[in-house]
């Protein structure tokens, strides 16, 4: 007995900055993150009948996109190499010293503040996942897409207050969310 | 000029600051209001935690247009599919 039901047409607003919040820390490239993500929403599509409602529509699609990123990944490495580096030391005294300290590192940050602002946007997506569609649609659009309170009121049919009140809700059930999973 | 402030009215206000929306006024009687009430200390001290991350550059969204290209592909998908 399936518990989970499937919708492809939700897919998009529900799960896709979710999915790209995924796929671009692992993938440093938007053009192909979201390229990823609309193969998986089309992969999805394809074997939905496979989907036996065990999992939730986005844990199952996760998986599916996990399966792209790896083959991204294989993709690359098999044009690898071709290139050949050298290294040559440029002293005889420095022969032996890690070649790694000869690399220049690309980022600035240390590896624990990368990691950190990576599983951020994971963190945020899941809380934002849980609120109610419609408090999370707009409290999205403020906060992260910096729409104009006017914007949104006019979008949803809703008075200013109406929307604060939302923004309100949303923001506290956030703020709790992100104190449990985060901090 | 009334500054006493109900918590309610607090919280308002500093969801409304979190947006850069709050007045000059309004400011002020929020944080006078701070001063005596922990509550909304609190509750302020969550909020700001919360705008700050949000903030961080590593949380990104999709533009509205690339979703609406993903829709469309995801419909003709189910078109041909469903012929």
């Amino acid at each position: 007995m399936p518990t989970n039901q499937i919708d492809p047409t939700k897919w998009v607003d529900q799960y896709s900055d979710y999915l790209f919040n995924y796929t671009i820390t692992r993938i440093n490239d938007r053009e192909l993150a979201q390229d990823l993500i609309s193969e998986t929403f089309l992969a999805g599509l394809k074997s939905m009948k496979n989907f036996k409602g065990e999992a939730t529509e986005r844990t199952w699609l996760i998986s599916i996109l996990k399966r792209k990123i790896i083959d991204q990944y294989r993709k690359k490495n098999s044009k690898k190499g071709k290139a050949e580096v050298h290294i040559n030391y440029t002293d005889d005294e420095s022969e032996g010293d890690w070649l790694e300290e000869k690399v220049a590192d690309p980022y600035e940050q240390t590896a624990e503040d990368t990691i950190e602002n990576e599983e951020l946007g994971e963190a945020i997506f899941n809380c934002l996942g849980k609120l109610p569609s419609k408090q999370a649609r707009i409290f999205k659009m403020k906060t992260i897409d910096d729409f104009d309170t006017e914007a949104i009121c006019k979008e949803f049919d809703i008075t200013p207050s109406n929307f604060w009140v939302i923004i309100h809700r949303a923001r506290t059930a956030m703020a709790s969310c992100m104190q449990e999973n985060w901090l | 000029m009334k500054l006493k402030t109900e918590c309610h009215e607090a919280n308002h206000i500093c969801d409304k600051s979190q947006y850069k929306e709050a007045t000059l006024l309004e400011k002020i009687k929020l944080n006078i209001h701070l001063i005596y009430c922990r509550a909304c200390r609190k509750y302020s001290a969550r909020n700001g935690k919360l705008t700050k991350m949000i903030k961080n550059p590593s949380v990104k969204t999709v533009s509205a247009g690339d979703k609406e290209l993903m829709k469309q592909r995801l419909r003709d998908q189910l078109n041909t599919s469903n012929q």
